[in-house]
């Protein structure tokens, strides 16, 4: 016991160090008058909690123990099953259909305002899935995912107001300066170690940040691009009154005007482009490149030494991963309609990389899932904005701590031998 | 005006070793952690972020209580800011990095990554997001150079920020050259495994390292509020990478690379911005490290990494 009184005091100690010049004092500016406000309750609150915590910690734990479920009832209950049920192929696909049936279905019955922040949501599974390939799959730290979004989003916002480019032609266009971005960036940095990627795209998603707010004639400073134009549906528009040349949706159709048909069509835009992007790289991990991606991440010696090259198939997973950041950007500036550097800053990035690891890395489902969960809840629970990052940073923590597979680990696709692949031998 | 003249050019080198001298003592946490276990330590610009709000908390308090002798003022905040930073330097250490050693290299990065956004907001959640300001506490400096032309000033405080940086540098150096517990530092860099089986508490040693990196952090935190006179919770993320960026550049895994590369690092900086556009400054900087991976990435004083199977 004098131990545990002894190590309990000492982190009370800890805690009180390190809480008082945070929450006990704060800075007072009143004119030329700086003073120091007193506020010890938090502290002496949190410093009782930490030491009460700490001397009865044995007890604790073993109490903890005995409440716990034991293993093998963990083990055989609901979550099994439905690991189970999920691993077959079979059912995996009827719960992949059904899934996309529903995402379908919903937007006809839920509210405008429910569906415009799904088509966000949609955006940040894009994004989520993009930065998914060089976190999840090969492994790479990528920091400034923002600016690729970025990169796409000002791309198209650029050439619709200065050339008038349609958004068909700015998605490809936005997509491929993008997936430039990404090579020429990877190229000096990839030849290193991966580690150098992640501080590296970091400054580069600041630099970008500089530039967007600085280059006044290219990407109009702090005050953005507006006037984007909004999609068309092969020529269709979705405006009351469609431009010179143009045709309206609801007057091609005889269909009363309504805003909630633009809305639906952004949302179902947006799910067409996630489920291209889904296709996309669910066809690439079953090639070749795919399989480096993850051999790489896996063992890095042990690729080279099969006459991989490491370099070549770093910077092929960052290229696609910013193209695909490229497109979210374009959609994603489309949506809006209006685009400033605020939408692109580190915070950004560190959501996409919550998004991604809270829904496990490599792990698609699971990212999907995260993404609409990051976006949904701030939403319902706005007064609690405020702790919104310093709970993604938290979560980033533990996550790695307790579950570093994310919430649904990725399941690899199993590959067996043929029967008569043995006999043969 | 010639354009280019002595004295300016003098001028843009005196404020750049000040700047440089800031660079250099976050540059050695970063180093430091990077030599002994590998890992960017994406806190550590957060850790410097905190000695700097503790800096200008002690000096205002002290203001308060009426004590106004400089070096009186100095030694207090640069000890308590060291006790508070070195305090969040191993916490940090034994909650988030410790229990995922030996886990897959991105794990505890992200980890880093996570915990530097934490600490962001927690301060921007007790002190507030708007910038705190105060007065300065040490004014004025010396000109040299001809009367009506450009003179060179060298501030009181940017004499104490290069004298306290030699000091803590030195300190440092002697620490590691000669110390029991430096020499085991230098052992567990050279390779962790041996030093281990060898009986250093390789642990202690690591915790060690954080201590002594959050300690410089803290410095560099205090003399920064000192002279700029201004803190806000974002300002350990461009410093971070800065200092990172420094680090590289003088070869990261070396003590005396930090030194060179954050002097280097300064320089650039004020030269750009004295010479382009000041906004252009940190993109110099983050140039200046792209240049240095191509050319050379092993740094100006690094060791080729050599990768062990």
């Amino acid at each position: 016991m004098p131990r545990a009184l002894s190590d309990a005091l000492l982190a009370a100690a800890l805690t009180a160090v390190l809480l008082t010049p945070i929450f006990g004092l704060h800075i007072r500016v009143d004119g030329v008058n700086v003073s120091l406000n007193r506020t010890p309750m938090p502290v002496i609150v949190a410093v009782v909690i930490v030491f009460l915590l700490r001397l009865f910690q044995q007890p604790l734990q073993r109490l903890w123990a005995k409440l716990r479920a034991p293993a093998s009832w963990r083990e055989n209950a609901l979550t099994a099953a439905l690991g189970q049920t999920v691993q077959q192929p079979r059912y995996r696909l009827a719960l992949w259909l059904l899934l996309l049936a529903a995402a379908m279905i919903w937007p006809f019955t839920a509210s405008r305002g429910a569906v415009d922040v799904m088509t966000l949501a949609l955006i940040y599974v894009m994004l989520g899935l993009g930065l998914n390939i060089v976190v999840g799959f090969a492994g790479l730290l990528v920091l400034g995912y923002a600016a690729f979004y970025a990169v796409g989003a000002y791309t198209y916002a650029y050439l619709a107001q200065q050339y008038g480019l349609s958004f068909w032609w700015g998605l490809p266009l936005a997509g491929g300066l993008a997936a430039l971005t990404g090579f020429l960036l990877g190229l000096p940095v990839l030849r290193l170690r991966g580690d150098y990627l992640a501080i590296v795209t970091l400054g580069f998603g600041e630099i970008t940040r500089l530039l967007l707010n600085n280059l006044n004639s290219l990407t109009g400073g702090p005050d953005g691009i507006g006037n984007i134009p909004r999609p068309t549906l092969f020529g269709l528009e979705f405006n009351r009154v469609a431009s010179e040349d143009g045709t309206a949706f609801h007057e091609f159709f005889g269909l009363d005007y309504s805003g909630n048909h633009g809305v639906i069509f952004m949302y179902l835009l947006g799910l067409a482009l996630v489920l291209a992007t889904l296709f996309v790289i669910n066809r690439l991990l079953r090639m070749p490149l795919g399989r480096a991606w993850e051999a790489l991440r896996e063992d890095e010696t042990a690729c080279r030494s099969l006459g991989l090259n490491p370099t070549v198939i770093k910077l092929s997973a960052l290229t696609l991963s910013a193209a695909f950041a490229g497109f979210a950007g374009a959609f994603f500036a489309a949506r809006q309609g209006y685009i400033n550097p605020e939408s692109f800053t580190f915070i950004e990035s560190a959501m996409v990389l919550a998004i991604v690891v809270l829904g496990g890395m490599g792990s698609q489902l699971g990212v999907m899932l995260a993404a609409v969960a990051i976006t949904v809840l701030p939403e319902l629970a706005r007064e609690f904005n405020e702790y919104r990052m310093l709970a993604f940073g938290l979560v980033m923590v533990l996550m790695m701590m307790w579950r570093p597979q994310g919430l649904i680990p990725a399941s690899r696709p199993p590959q067996k031998l043929p029967e008569h692949a043995e006999a043969t031998q | 005006m010639s354009g280019f003249s002595f004295l300016e050019f003098l001028q843009q080198i005196i404020n750049g070793l000040t700047l440089g001298s800031i660079y250099a003592l976050i540059a050695i946490g970063y180093t430091m952690v990077y030599g002994i276990i590998g890992m960017i330590n994406f806190a550590h610009g957060e850790i410097y972020m905190i000695g700097a709000y503790v800096g200008l908390m002690v000096i205002t308090g002290l203001g308060l209580f009426g004590v106004h002798s400089i070096t009186a003022i100095l030694l207090v905040t640069l000890a308590i800011s060291i006790l508070v930073t070195g305090s969040y330097g191993w916490t940090v250490e034994r909650l988030a990095y410790r229990p995922l050693r030996g886990s897959p290299r991105l794990v505890p990065l992200i980890s880093a990554i996570g915990v530097s956004i934490f600490l962001q907001n927690y301060v921007q959640i007790g002190q507030g997001a708007r910038d705190v300001s105060m007065q300065p506490v040490l004014t004025g400096g010396w000109r040299f150079g001809p009367e009506g032309g450009f003179q060179v000033y060298v501030s009181y405080m940017q004499v104490l920020i290069a004298v306290i940086t030699v000091a803590f540098m030195s300190g440092l150096t002697l620490f590691i050259g000669r110390s029991r517990m430096g020499r085991a530092c230098r052992a567990c860099s050279e390779d962790r495994g041996m030093a281990n089986l060898l009986g250093i508490d390789t642990d202690r040693v690591i915790a060690l390292t954080f201590v002594l990196g959050a300690a410089l952090a803290a410095v560099a935190g205090v003399l920064v509020s000192m002279y700029y006179g201004l803190v806000n919770p974002f300002i350990g993320f461009i410093a971070g990478l800065k200092a990172f960026t420094a680090a590289v550049l003088g070869g990261i895994g070396s003590i005396p690379g930090a030194m060179l590369g954050g002097v280097v690092l300064g320089l650039a900086e004020s030269f750009a911005s004295a010479y382009l556009q000041t906004e252009y400054k940190d993109v110099v900087a983050f140039a200046l490290l792209i240049l240095v991976l191509l050319v050379r990435p092993t740094g100006l004083l690094g060791r080729p990494d050599v990768e062990k199977v």
